[in-house]
């Protein structure tokens, strides 16, 4: 009886224990449902800039909208000064290098290569009113362009071709009482359209996202939660958070899924153990280019070539330029499934004029660092845009060739066709030896891929990693991940030792059946 | 010789035995999905029912052990060496000639000598491997910068092969097991006892007389 009581009082106490701590989770509202009631608020800006006598004038230049924010702002000019947004370059730590200054300022990629010389034209998405190639514009403060960033009417533009200057057609009266806090079109204006077109660079920003649906985009979404990217790229002092690891090289002022969400946003204990090796990115940005394609392939190689003296522009089926004479040869895709890298936040980058050591593999511009081994990484998923580049294969260097220019004979690639004389003129201007001899080489760069990210319901599913075929993983191998890898020896020594005990059960039991049978016969003999 | 129905299993025994058999396959069902070997209810549900099941078998094996100490019944479980060969000989010649079994089942002896070598490995071996790499499976920790450092695990391929180690061993022993309860007296008269818990043994007198003589041995055939 005692033992009977005691059986009860414990199961008794098992089950309370097991009510209590389900039935927990539902009580307090979750930190989602806090986000969103948050984010819900439409923010009410505490000054209309149309009141201002100063903006009531009618202004004939940038410039002189500028002045007029100078006036009240005056603390402004120094922070906008001081940020990468205007500097083009910022202070990194790479190892190996040490202490560097690194940005568009100096940095080469696979898309447009890079832009000492380019100004003109790289220089449309300069926070600045006219650069050109000695770049003087860094010191004047009056060069700053603030309506790009605070342009609330959606009607300003920066003219092509012109070092960042805007179109001078524009009302600027009209622009300058409408500034406020910048939105999505002011942001998306210059990095949607990155290398040159839409979506050419991070695949995860297009311009489907100045209005995009749930389906593009679960956080921007209009008809959603409607975030505009200062809501996680916060800023103080005209310094913005986050930055993207094709000109950043330390783990420093990242913009996190976590500074909202936490680090064990989910109800599920298995899956908040994820985030300690897997990156939220990584599940819940399943595809990316999901409005319009994003650029994979970017063969500089076959540039230049002309039909009767003419350059020539081609496209694919989805309407995306294929060739370009002064471009060469690019391939597209949508919906690209990401790649996936072990990555700890810090990367180092391939800068003018470093010797490439080995030219028979792809060279990477900029490697992001990380292993299953290191404590600090996590999986995450990237873009890779590869392209063939021009190198110098006697200096082994890569060429920052010239480009543009407003006219035939300064030996521009996009007017006169020549790699030669483009790098020439280039490896002059950007004060780096040069043989003569252009050649090409394949290079790779890696993007994490940050946005786009799905609703819950579409998120990369269990078995989609965790799969011995066509895993999203099966890059990594450098560690166990069940449901993709065994022991080959376990395995099949496991199903022979089942086979073999399954056949000697069956003659065992066949003898047993026909001795049983010849048994009973002579028994009954 | 007279045969009488001996209560041999008691109640928590086949709770515990049917229970544990139940357990054992579905963990074998969802982990060897787990594994990837094939799929059935996903891999995401597999994982949530492996480690439930997992908890319930935990749990039945404390009760379990709990029963054998106070009840003195895992004495039945110490392995000896004395009549392996006779029972060995048995299943290779004696079962097919319609020999009698070499050892004679008694409520207080109810394993053979081979059943007590197989389960106490079972006990001591692979169950141990199967629990304690399945636990270290749920809580291994990846290095990290806070949290318990003794349980930080570089790597989960060892844990993880271990446990498919043990999970291959048991349904080896199953296999071998369903096909063994079929040589009792007959051929369903294992499973009924299993069941029911009677079991048509020899004279209960004759067979406590043998055990008082030679406590829980084996010594019939000697």
């Amino acid at each position: 009886m005692k033992k009977i009581v005691f059986i009860l009082a414990l199961l008794g106490l098992i089950i309370v224990l097991i009510v209590g701590t389900l039935s927990q989770k539902d009580t307090e509202p979750t930190t989602l449902m806090k986000l969103k009631e948050k984010y819900s608020e439409k923010e009410k800006p505490s000054v209309d800039h149309s009141k201002f006598a100063i903006l009531q004038q009618k202004f004939t230049s940038p410039q002189q909208v500028t002045e007029a924010c100078e006036s009240c702002h005056n603390m402004t000019a120094h922070q906008v000064m001081n940020s990468n947004h205007w500097n083009w370059e910022r202070e990194e730590f790479v190892q190996g290098r040490g202490v560097i200054y690194l940005g568009k300022a100096n940095a080469i990629n696979n898309f447009c290569i890079g832009t000492q010389g380019n100004e003109g034209s790289c220089a449309k998405c300069h926070i600045g009113l006219g650069m050109d190639e000695k770049r003087t514009i860094f010191t004047d403060p009056k060069n700053i362009d603030c309506m790009i960033c605070h342009d609330n009417t959606e009607t300003y533009a920066k003219a092509p071709e012109k070092g960042g200057a805007p179109l001078t057609t524009l009302d600027f009266t009209k622009i300058a009482e409408s500034v406020g806090k910048p939105k999505r079109s002011n942001c998306g204006v210059c990095h949607f359209y990155g290398g040159g077109g839409n979506n050419v660079k991070h695949g995860d920003l297009e311009m489907s996202q100045f209005e995009p649906s749930k389906d593009i985009d679960i956080h921007m979404a209009s008809d959603g939660m409607n975030l505009q990217c200062v809501d996680c790229h916060t800023t103080k002092q005209h310094n913005i958070a986050g930055k993207v690891y094709s000109l950043s090289s330390m783990n420093h002022n990242r913009v996190t899924c976590e500074q909202c969400h936490t680090a064990t946003p989910h109800k599920d204990d298995i899956l908040n153990e994820h985030t300690l090796k897997v990156a939220c990115q990584t599940c819940h940005i399943p595809t990316y280019a999901k409005g319009n394609a994003t650029k994979m392939y970017w063969d500089w190689s076959t540039a230049g070539k002309l039909k009767n003296g003419e350059p020539y522009v081609e496209e694919d089926s989805m309407g995306n330029h294929s060739y370009m004479s002064i471009k060469g040869s690019f391939v597209w895709e949508k919906n690209v499934k990401p790649d996936y890298i072990w990555f700890n936040g810090t990367a180092s980058h391939y800068l003018e004029g470093d010797k490439i050591q080995d030219t028979t593999k792809p060279l990477v511009l900029n490697q992001l660092h990380g292993s299953y081994a290191d404590d600090e990484s996590k999986i995450y998923p990237v873009k890779i845009h590869t392209a063939k580049q021009p190198y110098d294969p006697v200096n082994r260097i890569l060429i920052q060739p010239k480009l543009y220019a407003d006219k035939v004979g300064e030996g521009a690639f996009w007017k006169d066709f020549n790699w030669q004389k483009a790098a020439e003129v280039g490896m002059k201007d950007a004060g780096l030896p040069f043989s003569g001899k252009v050649s090409f080489i394949k290079t790779e760069m890696y993007w994490p891929v940050n946005h786009m990210v799905a609703s819950k319901e579409n998120t990369v599913q269990c078995n989609e990693c965790h799969t011995k075929e066509n895993s999203r993983l099966a890059g990594l191998k450098d560690f166990y991940m069940p449901g993709r890898d065994y022991s080959a020896i376990v395995d099949t020594g496991g199903k022979w030792l089942l086979i073999l005990t399954i056949i000697a059960v069956l003659i065992h039991g066949t003898i047993r059946f026909y001795s049983y049978r010849k048994n009973k016969k002579e028994v009954s003999k | 010789m007279s045969k009488k129905q001996v209560y041999i299993y008691k109640g928590f025994e086949r709770f515990w035995h049917w229970m544990q058999a139940i357990l054992i396959f579905f963990l074998a069902f969802t982990g060897f999905e787990i594994h990837g070997t094939y799929s059935f209810f996903g891999y995401r549900d597999a994982v949530r029912y492996h480690n439930v099941a997992a908890y319930m078998l935990i749990g039945l094996i404390v009760f379990t052990i709990f029963w054998h100490l106070t009840t003195g019944e895992y004495k039945q479980y110490l392995p000896t060496l004395k009549n392996i060969k006779a029972q060995l000989d048995y299943y290779i010649f004696g079962i097919f000639r319609n020999a009698p079994h070499p050892t004679k089942k008694t409520v207080l002896s109810k394993l053979n000598p081979l059943q007590k070598l197989t389960y106490f490995g079972l006990k001591i071996l692979v169950i141990p491997l199967s629990v304690t790499s399945g636990l270290l499976y749920m809580f291994y920790r990846y290095p990290s910068k806070q949290g318990v450092s003794a349980i930080n695990i570089q790597s989960l391929e060892f844990i993880a092969i271990f446990h498919t180690v043990a999970a291959i061993l048991l349904i080896v022993f199953i296999v071998t097991h369903l096909y063994l309860i079929t040589t009792g007296e007959t051929v369903t008269s294992n499973l009924k006892a299993m069941l029911t818990g009677y079991e048509e043994l020899e004279d209960e007198d004759k067979a406590e007389k043998n055990v008082n003589e030679k406590n829980l041995s084996t010594q019939n055939l000697d």
